[in-house]
């Protein structure tokens, strides 16, 4: 009689370890693959997994076989046209008309020269992001801390009755009712004891009977006494509070819109906005984002607009800075938030405002932001809002400016905007 | 599927009594009813099997399976993570299909069922491989000497744990390139003509310990090269081995000077996988032949009993003739000769000269023409192999039915030249060819430990000996990097040509002095 289990309940993943293993070992072909792919992938996928092309020597596991040549006799079925001794011109492909079906001959024959596969989205998004980090993120931790939890921290003897911990109050009352009354009741059962011995005597003794009866009495009247409860007894829950940092964070898109701005330079925007969005989430329980454009005015926009809508006009680059700084005062105070802002341009703006800007950033919005970076999008020579914001960058630490050329350099860029601390100073 | 199933759930056609539901659905307990029916009439057949036991299984779990080498339980290694990965790709992309089962030499044996298959095909793959498979298993010479069916299970588990324990000690990397290494000589980890002996996971991990120390101390032993003045002996020009050694890994694990216990325990574990798997490359054509001829007969008997419908009957002819059907040597599907039709139709073959013997039968085949047919398919099942199964039984008539011929390809001349065909002349000379087609040493390049230089650099010599003087491939000089990574001090390996001279193929390291 058969044994028959369902085995489909059971865990899938008996080959994750191995495929783990797996690409732990090819790490840095896969990092190139993705680092090459980031470049040409389009930017509404980059959300989900990645092929993987790794060459196939790198993964092949060497064995001794028998190479080309020598002498083989080979069968094979269907014979349609053949008699013995017809002679017929070797096929160029693989000799002999292919193997026995025991794959020799596929090893070295035309084959894969890639061995390509999936990776999941979280694959490749660690892979993305290996060895980046989000800037002052341990300032957060430590230094400005938002957010409480209350937890159970032990008990105390004073407090709010409905923190009142009964049981283990009582427990405090026993234990004293115990070290209060365990004497007295010891010198009663001695005085019974004594009172045994005089009545078993043969000679009466009631003198001292009524002597020790009396102390029993009185020793009864004081274990009578210790309360059954007393204040001494209370225990109360306690609570404490501790911090716990904030793990909420918003993300400023600043964008121009202008007329300048053409639909090239905006998605190249817009693929950095998408890393820089992705990465937070990855640091962020709740990344919440605002779209801010402007021209010489700014607005805040949803994502769709952001994007794609067709704006033409000057460039006034505070504009959009005074917004931020004024949604910020509204909606996402500095104590709660971890505030991030990415704003791009191509470098336009009226020569006027840019000392503005400088101001604005200095005084305003670097004091409360975690991290503003600056990528100008542009193959033209800077202008007057590179050179004010590269004093910006001068004097402050959580600002930074790239320059962008073209699609290839986004996820260099992003990657050395977000080096981790201690690469970047080894390097340095 | 048929079209007209339009409505949700077509009410069958009340069976008739005693008639198994066709389904296409299946449950457990449909699963039993068959599996008794098969169970009764593979005893009528006289079919001697471990106890079953039947596992369903998702297809994602089948890939698993695939990737661990079938096993349901096998140690951590980056190559099958490989193998998942692209059994995966494959089957997404509908490149392959996926085996409709997978049934494991164990005791009680282990089969494996997709649960996307129709009652249908399950009452077929458990009679293919809960009865075919697991009586082949437990019957043929090959299996019975150098499997052991009831411990294979405790040793991967061993095997995997001990491994889990290496990394942890060790680091993963360190394991892993012995492990890597290992694999690279995996097919030179068997011995062909010395039978094995069985062990159990507990003796083994008894006797871990004391081999590990016992080794090392033989191995110093070895390598005590300090010369001993007072006695100055004069060096014999032994060699060593004295005799050629083809289980390199054996060779290794007993003599390599510098690895770890540890180590030798890796090579072990991999030598014993690889032994285990052996005799399944050597009976492919008759495992797969005889699971075909029984799954082909059991379900035929259930079907002439009135316990299978018609429709159940016409599913499984269906897919039975598509597993074995031979694509001839021009068609774009060609590849190679098909185990499942070769073997399949060889058994139908045996069973035929048994039963209605010709004239040419008791001239080819005198022992076989009119004997009883199920007392000789069991007899062939149980004393073959492929090499030698082909060369007793493969008749006349087989050969014609597939239109074999013999091509002859020297590398000296500019043609291939058809030597034989199926005719009077060819039987003989197919028979033969077909028969050394299948012989794992011309398959296997045929390589030895011939010689360490014991008195000198410790190098280690390999030898290989062409075959049909079919040189040995590039590979070579990646192999021999993992050889001497276990060796530790040069390896080279050779080749004996055809007038007796030798030649040197490939070093490591200093591949070029």
């Amino acid at each position: 009689m058969a044994h028959f289990i369902d085995r489909r309940l059971n865990s899938k993943g008996k080959s994750t370890v191995n495929r783990q293993r797996f690409l732990r070992r090819y790490k840095k072909q896969i990092k190139g693959s993705v680092a090459d792919a980031i470049g040409q992938r389009s930017v509404t996928d980059v959300d989900s997994g990645e092929s993987i092309t790794i060459p196939k020597r790198d993964v092949s596991e060497p064995v001794f076989h028998t190479g080309k040549g020598g002498v083989r006799d080979m069968v094979h079925p269907g014979n349609d046209q053949f008699t013995r001794g017809d002679r017929i011109e070797r096929p160029e492909d693989n000799e002999g008309g292919g193997g026995s079906g025991q794959g020799d001959a596929s090893d070295q024959g035309e084959g894969q020269d890639e061995f390509s596969f999936q990776i999941s989205k979280d694959e490749y998004l660690d892979l993305l992001f290996d060895d980046l980090e989000l800037p002052n993120l341990k300032k957060t931790q430590y230094n400005k801390v938002v957010q409480y939890e209350t937890y159970r921290a032990g008990y105390q003897t004073d407090g709010n009755p409905a923190n009142l911990d009964i049981v283990r109050s009582l427990k405090g009352s026993v234990a004293r009712r115990i070290a209060l009354t365990a004497g007295k009741k010891r010198a009663i059962k001695e005085a019974q004891q004594k009172i045994a011995a005089f009545k078993a005597d043969t000679h009466e003794h009631p003198i001292e009977i009524a002597a020790l009866e009396l102390e029993i009495e009185a020793l009864q009247q004081r274990i009578k006494r210790v309360p059954f409860i007393d204040t001494f007894d209370l225990r109360f829950k306690n609570y404490d509070k501790r911090p716990i940092p904030t793990s909420k964070a918003v993300m400023f898109c600043l964008m121009d819109v202008s007329g300048s701005m053409d639909q090239a330079t905006k998605e190249v925007a817009k693929r950095f906005y998408i890393l820089l969005y992705l990465f937070l989430t990855r640091n962020y329980k709740d990344v919440d984002v605002v779209y801010i454009r402007h021209h010489t005015q700014a607005k805040e926009v949803d994502e769709q607009e952001f994007f794609y809508s067709q704006e033409t006009g000057g460039t006034i680059v505070s504009s959009a800075l005074k917004l931020m700084d004024q949604i910020v005062q509204e909606r996402y105070d500095s104590q709660e938030w971890n505030i991030y802002a990415a704003q791009a341009s191509d470098g336009d703006n009226w020569a006027d405002d840019s000392p503005t800007c400088g101001e604005l950033l200095r005084k305003a919005l670097l004091p409360y932001t975690r991290y503003y970076a600056y990528i100008e999008i542009t193959t033209r020579s800077h202008q007057s809002l590179w050179r004010e914001y590269e004093s910006v960058a001068q004097s402050n630490g959580n600002f930074a400016m790239k320059h962008i050329q073209d699609p290839q350099d986004i996820f260099p860029i992003f990657r050395e905007l977000f080096k981790k601390e201690q690469a970047k100073q080894t390097e340095g | 599927m048929p079209l007209d199933n339009v409505t949700p759930k077509p009410s069958p056609q009340q069976a008739p009594e005693g008639m198994l539901s066709d389904g296409p659905d299946w449950t457990f307990d449909l699963l039993s009813q068959y599996e008794k029916e098969i169970d009764r009439v593979a005893k009528l057949y006289k079919l001697d099997i471990y106890p079953n036991q039947i596992e369903i299984i998702t297809a994602e779990q089948m890939m698993d399976a695939y990737a661990s080498i079938g096993m349901p339980i096998n140690y951590t290694h980056w190559s099958f993570g490989k193998k998942f990965i692209s059994t995966e790709q494959g089957y997404r992309r509908g490149q392959m299909g996926l085996a409709y089962e997978i049934v494991i030499n164990s005791d009680p044996c282990i089969s494996y069922l997709m649960e996307e298959n129709t009652i249908t095909m399950q009452a077929l793959v458990m009679a293919h491989a809960c009865y075919g498979h697991n009586s082949f298993f437990k019957g043929n010479y090959l299996f019975k000497t150098w499997t052991d069916a009831s411990s294979i299970i405790d040793y991967l588990v061993f095997a995997k744990k001990y491994i889990a324990d290496c990394e942890e000690k060790y680091g993963i990397e360190d394991v892993e390139s012995v492990l890597d290494s290992c694999h690279a000589l995996m097919n030179y980890g068997v011995d062909r003509y010395k039978r094995p002996s069985k062990i159990s996971m507990a003796e083994e991990r008894a006797r871990q310990t004391q081999r590990a120390e016992y080794l090392q101390s033989q191995i110093n032993d070895l390598w005590r090269t300090l010369p001993k003045e007072h006695t100055e002996k004069k060096v014999k020009e032994v060699r060593f081995p004295s005799e050629p050694q083809e289980n390199i890994l054996y060779f290794i694990e007993k003599n390599a000077p510098l690895l770890e216990p540890w180590q030798r325990e890796l090579v072990r574990i991999v030598r014993k996988v690889s032994q285990y798997f052996y005799p399944q490359k050597q009976t492919q054509v008759m495992n797969e032949g005889w699971a075909c001829f029984w799954h082909y007969h059991i379900l035929n008997h259930l079907y002439d009993e009135g316990k299978v419908s018609d429709s159940f009957i016409m599913e499984f002819l269906h897919s039975h003739t598509s597993v074995v059907s031979q694509p001839e040597y021009n068609s774009p599907y060609y590849s190679g000769i098909n185990p499942y039709a070769l073997g399949f139709a060889m058994f139908m073959d045996i069973k035929r000269m048994c039963t209605e013997p010709t004239e040419e039968d008791y001239e080819h085949m005198p022992d076989i023409a009119g004997k009883d047919w199920l007392e000789t398919v069991h007899f062939a099942m149980q004393n073959f192999k492929d090499e030698s199964f082909i060369s007793q039984f493969l008749s006349p008539k087989v050969m014609r039915d597939f239109k074999l011929f013999a091509v002859h390809d020297d590398e000296q001349k500019t043609y291939i030249e058809v030597s034989a065909i199926h005719d009077e002349m060819g039987y003989r000379q197919i028979r033969e060819k077909l028969s050394a087609q299948y012989n794992l040493s011309n398959l296997e390049p045929n390589i030895q430990v011939y010689n360490v230089d014991m008195r000198g650099d410790r190098s280690l010599t390999l030898r290989y000996v062409p075959h049909n003087k079919i040189p040995l491939g590039e590979s070579r000089h990646e192999v021999l990097k993992h050889l001497h990574r276990l060796w530790g001090f040069d390896v080279k390996i050779e080749e004996e040509q055809t007038d007796g001279s030798v030649k040197t193929l490939a070093r490591c390291p200093n591949e070029f002095t």
